[in-house]
């Protein structure tokens, strides 16, 4: 987990006291707005699956089911939206993709994350790994709501939140990058909060 | 909880910045199911990064605006074309 609070308070040399301090340009907000580029899919659990494909073309599958029987972990992390607003504190319940990838076979440096109703978004494949990515079923203690990504949503919380593709449904790994959703319509390719990576150019 | 759209006349001033003319009173035809229509007639999901304009016949995406402070990104792979009355 301590990964996630690599640009902590005390990692830049801030009293504590101060609290947590929130990335250029964003405003810290109490509720968990929805954003929605479309309809919201409604995945029942018992026809959900996860697949991690390679760029050899070979597939790695987890029903629901096998996801509920991995080892789950219990983040809780600050998370940053491109529309400005940033929530503290977070609390997560999911399956690490150090978990799910620990046996794929690959030599790729890219990802396109492929969600139900047909959103994708691109990152490296390493800012999924080491403790950075969890495939979230559960948020504040209940079932993840439809809503917010449920059954299962991406979640990559160093990176602005459109990065933490809702109703996952696969990785895609791949040699070159390929720019996902927004980021094939002026949003930044990598969109770190902290270095303010909006749009394209930033 | 219901979706978060309104109708395509919500594209009228982001638009009417990019457009010398109103294109809600323009005509898309959606690239996925062919389905033709005024623009003031697409689902726009704008509680999002962007505006989201998905046909309201297939619920795909027929065009896609994002405003930057200094620049607008206008996407309309999702339309065969757009038709202008003039
Ligand atoms: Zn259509």
């Amino acid at each position: 987990m301590a990964v996630v609070g690599i640009v902590t308070p005390g990692f830049r040399g801030r009293p504590r006291s101060s609290g947590p301090e929130l990335p250029p340009g964003q405003y810290l907000t109490e509720d968990f707005p929805v954003l929605s580029a479309g309809p919201t899919p409604r995945v029942l659990t018992d026809r959900w699956e996860f697949v991690i494909s390679t760029e050899a073309g070979q597939e790695y599958r987890w029903s629901w089911a096998e996801l509920m029987a991995l080892p789950s972990e219990t983040p809780t992390v600050d998370i940053h939206c491109v529309t400005k607003w940033s929530k503290f504190g977070t609390a997560w319940q999911g399956v690490s993709l150090d978990t799910l990838m620990s046996d794929v076979d690959t030599a790729a440096d890219f990802a396109l994350v492929h969600s139900y109703g047909g959103y994708t978004t691109n990152l490296p494949l390493e800012d999924l790994l080491n403790g950075q990515a969890w495939i979230a079923y559960r948020y504040d203690g209940a079932d993840l709501a439809p809503e917010h990504g449920g059954p299962a949503r991406l979640l990559v919380p160093h990176l602005y939140f459109w990065k933490s593709a809702k109703w996952v449904r696969g990785i895609q790994l791949l040699l070159d990058d390929e720019p996902g959703f927004w980021e094939s319509a002026g949003y930044h390719d990598y969109g770190d909060p902290w270095r303010e990576q909006r749009y394209q150019g930033d | 909880m219901t979706d978060l759209y309104t109708d395509g006349n919500a594209l009228a001033g982001p638009l009417r910045e990019i457009f010398a003319v109103d294109v809600t009173a323009a005509t898309s035809q959606c690239a996925s199911c062919g389905q033709a229509g005024p623009v003031a007639t697409l689902r726009v999901y704008d509680h999002a990064p962007g505006l989201v304009a998905r046909c309201p016949g297939c619920e795909e995406v027929v065009l896609r605006l994002v405003r930057g402070p200094s620049a607008a990104w206008l996407d309309m792979r999702g339309a065969v074309f757009l038709r202008v009355p003039l």
